[in-house]
């Protein structure tokens, strides 16, 4: 059984006020003009103190995931023979976010935890995070959740849901509850909101093979592909990135190594020294994307990694659907 | 817990020059280290290149490197009488008890040499443990041999083809691609015999293919894999294979494995 509590926006917003000292309350934000087009806006992550900054109303452009993983981290500093690792965040973090993405955090977490080594930043900003689940009451345009199985999230710290007049929560967190209860909040049973049916619905293809690797469609979505990487970068599940180091130009002998979102869609990914590189055809490149979405993250791990949030193909500046795709690859199974 | 982006500083003890664009860096390292494993060598400023082990010593570990790219060119200019960052070993590397009692075939090109040379430095020391061992090595050109003062000692002990692609006229030695010399290869039972194949992705795709000629199952070949690695900690996704990750599951494979692999 479920309990919650029902609080008055003025409640609410002093335990955010209240929050606000020991966390950082990162949440969808509409930025204004930031947008692929003039005059458009974008929805992406940022601070807030207030409910009322939130965009509760549709999904973030962008994913949660640079609360994680930033989009450039420095891992040290370095001088000529010494190097310093950045101290760790000062306060702890609230991330908002929606079921798929939820769902995303096992990905992350499968790479940057268990896959191999324990990554000691993501383990060390992953420790003091706590999620909040924002429920969905209908569908967005383009997510296909329900296909995915990543409609309904159970693992949040905090779900949260506002209407004109009150904000219901449900506090699994104990720590957080406590806030809930000081700020005087009413109890009352509060169940997340999921949605059962989307506008868009995915099959995913069930006899995938390296035969499937070498298929004429790569090489449709390759003549459209421009490479960009955007796909990538709304993506909540893709977690690739480069290296790189910098010099201070006014001390050349001092700098820092970072780690920056890399595109397995931009050129230069697999290039090595001495010139040799991998997927030269922009064709290859999708299919490196799609079958690790759908196939090859499956065959290591035993999950489909997409979560079938829909970003990629809202993003997209050719119009490809990455849904379409998949659904064209299931169709062309059954001939 | 342990943060295993951190280099260590390593300092230079020998540096042994091949040819112009290739050195061979002897390190001081104790620890656990196989052939055919790598580490990733680094100077602040122009970063991170994976480099594999191309010799293990009491307390020493050895890198040849090639001049080829932004951090390979400055550590050619900036060694002397210095240290450079390394973090490791990283990957699987070989497994010497694959290749014991075994007639063993090496077939290798360039600086494919690298990951490979423990291997054959360990049963050119201890030609009791296999049946034999054969090493088809080819370069480019006569200039750009690797190894040289290796090659003599291995040519005591084991058979040795050194080719070069393209020769001057006067040149005394094996001329032509290895592909051409593995059909000349007398398998007494080629059964007991295991290959390992290492160079640049097309003379490895050729090579193989001449060595399935020969009779020899795709078990008894084994290949070592180069590919872009930021992190070699499975995370960075560069060298990333369909559901492998060369870092990790390699970049040593057993072609049975490696065979199936796409990029």
């Amino acid at each position: 059984m479920l309990m919650g509590y029902r609080l008055s926006k003025a409640q609410a917003e002093k335990v955010f006020q209240i929050l606000s000292g020991k966390y950082d309350i990162l949440a969808p934000v509409r930025m204004k003009g930031d947008g692929c087009f003039a005059d458009t806006d974008v929805i992406r992550y940022g601070k807030v103190t207030s409910p009322d900054e939130i965009v509760w109303d549709r999904r973030s452009d962008y994913s949660y995931k640079e609360a994680l993983l930033p989009v450039n981290e420095t891992l040290f500093y370095f001088t000529e023979n010494n190097t310093a690792v950045p101290e760790e965040m000062k306060k702890e973090q609230l991330v908002f976010l929606r079921s798929c993405d939820l769902h995303g955090v096992r990905r992350m977490d499968e790479i940057y935890l268990r896959n191999g080594y324990e990554d000691f930043y993501y383990r060390r900003r992953r420790e003091r995070t706590k999620f909040v689940l924002m429920g969905c009451e209908t569908t967005c345009g383009s997510g296909f959740c329900v296909s995915m199985g990543t409609n309904k999230a159970e693992e949040y710290d905090v779900y949260i849901k506002v209407d004109k007049e009150y904000v219901y929560v449900d506090c699994p967190c104990q720590e957080l509850e406590a806030y809930v209860e000081k700020a005087g909040g009413t109890p009352q049973r509060v169940v997340p909101d999921h949605v059962t049916e989307n506008k868009e619905k995915v099959t995913l293809p069930k006899n995938l093979s390296n035969e499937s690797f070498t298929r004429e469609i790569w090489k449709e979505y390759g003549a459209r592909c421009i490479g960009c990487g955007r796909c990538n970068f709304v993506c909540p599940t893709c977690t690739c990135f480069t290296m790189q180091d910098i010099i201070y130009k006014d001390n050349g002998k001092a700098g820092e190594r970072r780690r920056v979102w890399a595109s397995c869609q931009v050129d230069g990914y697999t290039d090595m020294a001495g010139g040799i590189s991998f997927r030269k055809e922009q064709g290859d490149r999708f299919r490196f994307k799609v079958m690790h979405k759908i196939y090859d993250h499956e065959k290591r791990f035993g999950y489909p990694m997409c979560v079938g949030c829909g970003r990629c193909d809202d993003i997209c500046p050719e119009y490809i659907s990455y849904s379409n795709c998949v659904n064209r690859l299931a169709k062309e199974e059954e001939q | 817990m342990k943060n295993e982006y951190i280099p260590q500083l390593s300092p230079i003890r020998e540096v042994i020059k091949h040819t112009e664009l290739e050195y061979t860096f002897r390190m001081g390292y104790t620890g656990e280290v196989k052939p055919g494993q790598f580490f990733e060598i680094s100077l602040p400023k122009y970063g991170e290149a994976p480099i594999s082990v191309s010799g293990i010593g009491k307390d020493t570990i050895d890198f040849t490197i090639r001049r080829v790219g932004r951090v390979t060119n400055e550590i050619f200019e900036n060694y002397v009488g210095d240290s450079l960052f390394i973090r490791g070993p990283y990957g699987n590397g070989f497994e010497l008890d694959a290749f014991r009692g075994k007639a063993i075939v090496v077939v290798a090109g360039g600086t494919g040499l690298s990951p490979v040379k423990g291997v054959v430095d360990h049963f050119a020391r201890h030609m009791e443990e296999c049946r034999s061992c054969t090493l088809i090595a080819g370069f480019k050109s006569p200039d750009d041999v690797l190894f040289k003062d290796d090659f003599a000692f291995w040519k005591e002990k084991m058979q040795v083809i050194l080719t070069v692609d393209r020769a001057p006229e006067n040149y005394e030695g094996a001329v032509g691609m290895v592909t051409k010399y593995i059909p000349e290869l007398c398998l007494k039972d080629p059964e007991t015999a295991v290959f390992i194949c290492v160079g640049p992705p097309a003379m490895m795709k050729f090579s193989v293919m001449e060595i399935q000629k020969l009779g020899i199952k795709d078990r008894q070949i084994w290949i070592s894999n180069e590919r872009k690695m930021c992190c070699g900690l499975g995370k960075c996704g560069h060298c990333r294979m369909g559901s492998t990750y060369v870092c990790l599951d390699g970049p040593v494979f057993n072609y049975e494995e490696g065979k199936n692999l796409i990029d």
